[in-house]
């Protein structure tokens, strides 16, 4: 039954994922006065390219088409092991925080590797600038999950949010600098502005994009998918580890749809609040953003001492 | 198992012997024909006679290779039923001083080690004899490898079974000596005289200072043998001098930082199947030493002792990866990555003597047992990376990575292999780097059981300088697969290469990739056996870690962390299948096969690829106060003032910073010292004998 669950949540994570990318583009160009296209744009766009007939480099090899694949499988992996609207699944035992942060990697690896396959420039230059960024983001990003897991004496995401329910609504210094910490490495990772832009297709600002050029039909759909899977992830990341009240404790249906209704409200606010801030911001220049991945490092490590120094005991 | 293992060893010695054959191949073919004529063996010393000499060759280096992997089976097997035995085995050899016998104790720890040896031998024994082929061509002598070869992994057997500080001594120096000609085996280049060099000197720095804590141990002890030594009780102060000593004699060999200089000197130059054994295993024996000496001979340490273990760990770590990540040689920049894997394995240890000497002894193990796991990882990825690097280097005589590129093509099955060594190295999940990684984060979260508050904030610290390391070292083999074997060929040499003949070649590393997955998919069973090793040196096991069920590894309790390897591999292997139908399903549109597109800029040529210095370029600008950078470029103009320049000429060097900070000011300082002393020497006879003079008025009132 557990288990069953956890399958059924993880299918609607990634259906779900589209909607909410649909949703922030939405509010986006409400913002930047532009007429928005539906909510449901993304999934009208993952339709098309799935149907067509995917054009491929001859000089490509293996790598190239198996790289999709690792990269949504790893995606998919990854929605598995977050609590969605439930916790206490099975497969958050499976693999824990650090596996989460090893399936990113998994993901990444490939999809810089497929960017260097074909020996173009620009491949070249997204998987260079890529692997700054991780070699970057990761150390911010394993500083603020330690900073909850000493909390928590637990890396397992499920055991992290029952004891943040169960400790209640205190408000804890160490948790604010590693939500900010957090916050800042889920901008880098996802590829939003100020530290890449999604929407650019300038040869020279591209990272996301530069690697995922020569791309098509359905590979360039798993891609896409993929990468909206990831935007979300992040998003329910934060909001189920420094705000998890609403989410169902056990397989009632009615807790399980309150559940589901909070995680969706909780998105609906990150969903304003990501675009506004893309809106405020300018895109940083590349060497800018060992300033940036560094602000969010010493937030996390902030967020560790001041849980050494203020909260133990 | 004592006898198997003396098997192994002597198996290791006969391949050194039959190598000498090579020596003057003709005369003992003829030598050998004449002999078995003599023992009536006529048939076979016809055949011998009329072999042509080419084939003789091949059969001696099968002979020398195959005894080789006969001493890796074989010591595997020992090694395996001391590390699952509940006693220690010892013996003595009549061999050593008149009063002191070599004393020999096969324990779980020492059992360990050799499958390590073992594992690595069996797969050079399956590589080397293709591999070796080359080199005879080059005129050089097959017999000094062949014989060095053996007589270095002979030593390191030693190494790992000797129970007295003499033998361990006599052993060390036998791997160092041996290890040391292997280096110097190319010596036409001045490059790797000079390296050789190098590591003789760090080499017999490192013994000076092991002979001095083995020294300051036993001068407490009535006797040599390790039994004496582990019963003595040192005081506070000498117990520190003496881990001070052996962390930098260990150290010295293992490469941490700042003792390193001579690694990624020496194991590049070295033949491939050479670095292969000297990255993958003798490193690892220097770990053995450190663990032998600390956790047993030392025994309870003090905390401050793992503090400097686990910041020397962290630095090699760090350091490692960084400067792996800017190599564009493969042999070195796997070289350097050595250190960063050597670094991970000090930081457990280091972690592990904390919590230990914390009174935390169940989490004390977790951090041992996480080193000894890595230790096994690296000794298999780092092992198979080389002995690709070889096949490489054997294909396309290229080791530069600006040179290569396009190899996934043209060496398809090499390409897999190396795919698996670059997965597991980088600590990727489902492999097994991923596992010994996470079970070392698992040790250093458990931090809150610590009272001290420097120590809880430290020990955070240095894990996330940990995951720098990873990320920067998946970023160094993205560069090594993507600039060497994806993309297009840079060179004619890499264009041309095709796929080797030779089937063991692809065996030995395929071999490894094998125990890759296997140890990553099953770490329930080797914590189980990696138990006995703690059970042994510390008394206390890691039951908890596998006791939700093989499934289930939980280092702590279930609560607390858990990691399921074989379900997330059998889900990639489900994810995997799935895919590969959809790829290959009638229904699914073709895929149309076009140029790249690039944009549309057109015109793409091998040369606008982005190069491997191009791509280590934004972390070495972020980075830039770790590294001696030199960069110059030179524009040659066209002549008139518009126009590009007609020729662009950019050129990069990298040095450790190490050098001119530390190594530098050394020699330096010794060259002073040793003017100074030199003083005394007038050369004039008179003052010799005054000197010899006052000596002897000194010395008689002294004994007066």
């Amino acid at each position: 039954m557990a288990w069953l669950i956890s399958f059924f949540e993880t299918a609607l994570f990634i259906a779900l994922a589209p909607l909410f990318c649909g949703w922030v583009k939405w509010v986006k160009c409400l913002l930047q006065n532009r007429r928005p296209p539906s909510v449901l744009q993304p999934y009208r766009d993952l339709i098309k390219l799935f149907r067509k007939r995917p054009v491929i480099a001859a000089e490509a090899s293996w790598v190239f088409e198996a790289a999709p694949y690792v990269v949504f499988v790893t995606a998919v992996f990854a929605a598995g092991i977050v609590p969605f609207a439930a916790h206490h699944l099975p497969t958050a035992k499976v693999a824990d925080l650090i596996v989460l942060v090893g399936f990113f990697a998994l993901g990444r690896f490939f999809l810089t590797l497929a960017g260097m396959d074909l020996g173009t420039a620009f491949g070249g230059m997204g998987s260079s600038r890529e692997m700054m960024i991780a070699s970057l983001a990761e150390p911010a990003m394993l500083m603020a999950v330690f900073t909850l897991a000493i909390s928590a004496s637990t890396t397992n995401l499920s055991e992290a949010i029952h004891w943040v329910l169960e400790t209640g609504l205190v408000l804890r210094p160490s948790f604010v600098f590693a939500l900010g910490g957090l916050t800042l490495v889920a901008i880098a990772e996802t590829g939003r502005i100020p530290v890449d832009n999604p929407a650019t297709h300038l040869e020279l600002t591209m990272v996301h994009e530069a690697m995922i050029l020569e791309y098509s039909g359905k590979y360039l759909a798993l891609l896409e998918w993929g990468s909206q899977i990831k935007l979300m992830l992040y998003g329910v990341l934060i909001s189920n580890i420094f705000l998890p009240w609403g989410i169902a404790e056990d397989f009632e249906i009615s807790h399980l749809g309150f559940g589901l209704a909070a995680i969706v409200a909780k998105l609906a606010v990150l969903g304003i609040a990501l675009p506004t801030g893309e809106t405020l911001v300018a895109k940083m220049r590349v060497f800018r953003y060992q300033e940036f991945l560094g602000f969010a490092y010493l937030l996390s490590l902030l967020g560790m001492l001041s849980h050494v120094i203020l909260e133990v005991n | 198992m004592i006898v198997l293992c003396y098997f192994g060893l002597i198996a290791a010695l006969l391949s050194g012997a039959v190598s000498l054959v090579l020596i003057a191949p003709e005369w003992s073919q003829r030598g050998l024909a004449r002999l078995s004529g003599h023992i009536r063996l006529q048939s076979w010393s016809l055949q011998l006679t009329r072999t042509d000499p080419k084939r003789f060759h091949r059969a001696v280096d099968y002979g020398a290779f195959g005894l080789l992997g006969l001493s890796g089976a074989a010591v595997i097997a020992s090694g395996l039923g001391a590390l699952l035995a509940d006693n220690a085995m010892f013996d003595q050899l009549p061999l050593g001083l008149p009063w002191l016998r070599w004393h020999i104790r096969l324990d779980a720890l020492s059992g360990f080690f050799l499958m390590v040896i073992g594992v690595a031998t069996l797969a050079v024994s399956l590589y080397g004899p293709g591999y070796v082929r080359s080199f005879r061509h080059g005129g050089y002598s097959l017999a000094a490898l062949g014989f060095c070869t053996a007589w270095f992994i002979a030593g390191m057997e030693l190494v790992v079974i000797s129970d007295d500080a003499f033998m361990f001594m006599v052993a060390w120096e036998l791997m160092s000596v041996a290890s040391y000609f292997l280096v110097a085996f190319q010596h036409e280049h001045a490059a790797n005289r000079r390296a050789s060099f190098l590591y003789l000197l760090m080499a017999v720095v490192g013994a000076i200072h092991l002979i001095l804590a083995f020294g300051v141990v036993a001068a407490f002890a009535n006797g040599f043998t390790f039994d004496a030594l582990r019963a003595t009780h040192l005081s506070p102060l000498w117990a520190s001098i003496a881990f001070g000593l052996a962390l930098i004699g260990f150290g010295m060999k293992a490469g941490l930082v700042p003792l390193h200089a001579w690694l990624p000197e020496a194991h590049p130059v070295a033949p491939s199947h050479i670095s292969a054994l000297m990255s993958g295993v003798m490193l690892k024996v220097a770990v053995y030493g450190f663990i032998r000496f600390v956790f047993d001979i030392l025994g309870d340490g003090h905390w401050e002792w793992g503090v400097c273990t686990l910041v020397l760990g962290t630095a090699s770590a760090a350091l490692g990866a960084m400067y792996a990540f800017q190599q564009n040689n493969i042999k070195r920049l796997l070289a350097y990555s050595s250190i960063e894997n050597i670094g991970i394995v000090f930081m457990g240890l280091g972690l592990s003597m904390i919590f230990f000497a914390q009174g935390h002894r169940e989490l004390g193990v977790i951090g041992l047992i996480a080193a000894l796991y890595h230790v096994v990882n690296h000794a298999v990825f780092k092992t198979l990376l080389f002995l690709q690097a070889g096949t490489v280097l054997h294909q396309t005589h290229e080791g530069n990575l600006e040179q290569l590129g396009g190899l996934v093509k043209r060496l398809p099955r090499t390409s897999i292999i190396v795919l698996v060594g670059c997965v597991a190295i980088s600590g990727l999940p489902p492999l097994n780097g991923f596992v010994s990684e996470w079970l070392t984060f698992q040790t250093a979260l458990q931090v809150s059981a610590l009272d001290s508050g420097i120590l809880r904030s430290v020990i955070p610290v240095a894990a996330a300088l940990m995951a720098l390391t990873g990320a920067v070292t998946a970023a160094a083999f993205v560069k090594v697969y993507g600039v060497g074997f994806l993309g297009q060929p840079r060179s004619r040499h890499a264009a041309h290469a095709r796929e080797t003949r030779h089937l063991g070649m692809m065996a030995g590393p395929a071999f490894l990739a094998a125990l890759c997955v296997l140890l990553g998919v099953f770490p329930g069973v080797v914590i189980a056996a990696l138990g006995h090793v703690s059970d042994e040196l510390l008394g206390e096991t890691l039951a908890s870690a596998y006791a939700n069920g093989w499934l289930w590894l939980t280092p702590v309790s279930q609560n607390v962390a858990s990691y399921s390897a074989p379900i997330v591999f059998l889900a990639c292997v489900a994810a995997a299948s799935i895919g590969y139908r959809l790829l290959t399903s009638p229904k699914a549109v073709p895929a149309v096969r076009v140029p790249r597109w690039d944009c549309g800029f057109g015109g793409l040529s091998a040369r606008m690829q982005y190069t491997s210095s191009a791509f280590s370029q934004p972390l070495r600008r972020v980075f830039h106060p770790l590294f001696e950078l030199r960069e110059q470029t030179v524009t040659t103009p066209r002549g008139h003032l518009l126009g590009t320049p007609a020729r662009l000429d950019f050129r990069l060097e990298i040095q450790d910073r190490s050098w001119r900070h530390l190594y530098e000011p050394l020699v330096r300082w010794i060259e002073a010292a040793a003017r100074q002393i030199g003083r005394i020497q007038t050369g004039n006879i008179r003052t010799y004998i005054a000197y010899s003079f006052f000596t002897l008025l000194a010395l008689l009132a002294v004994v007066s």
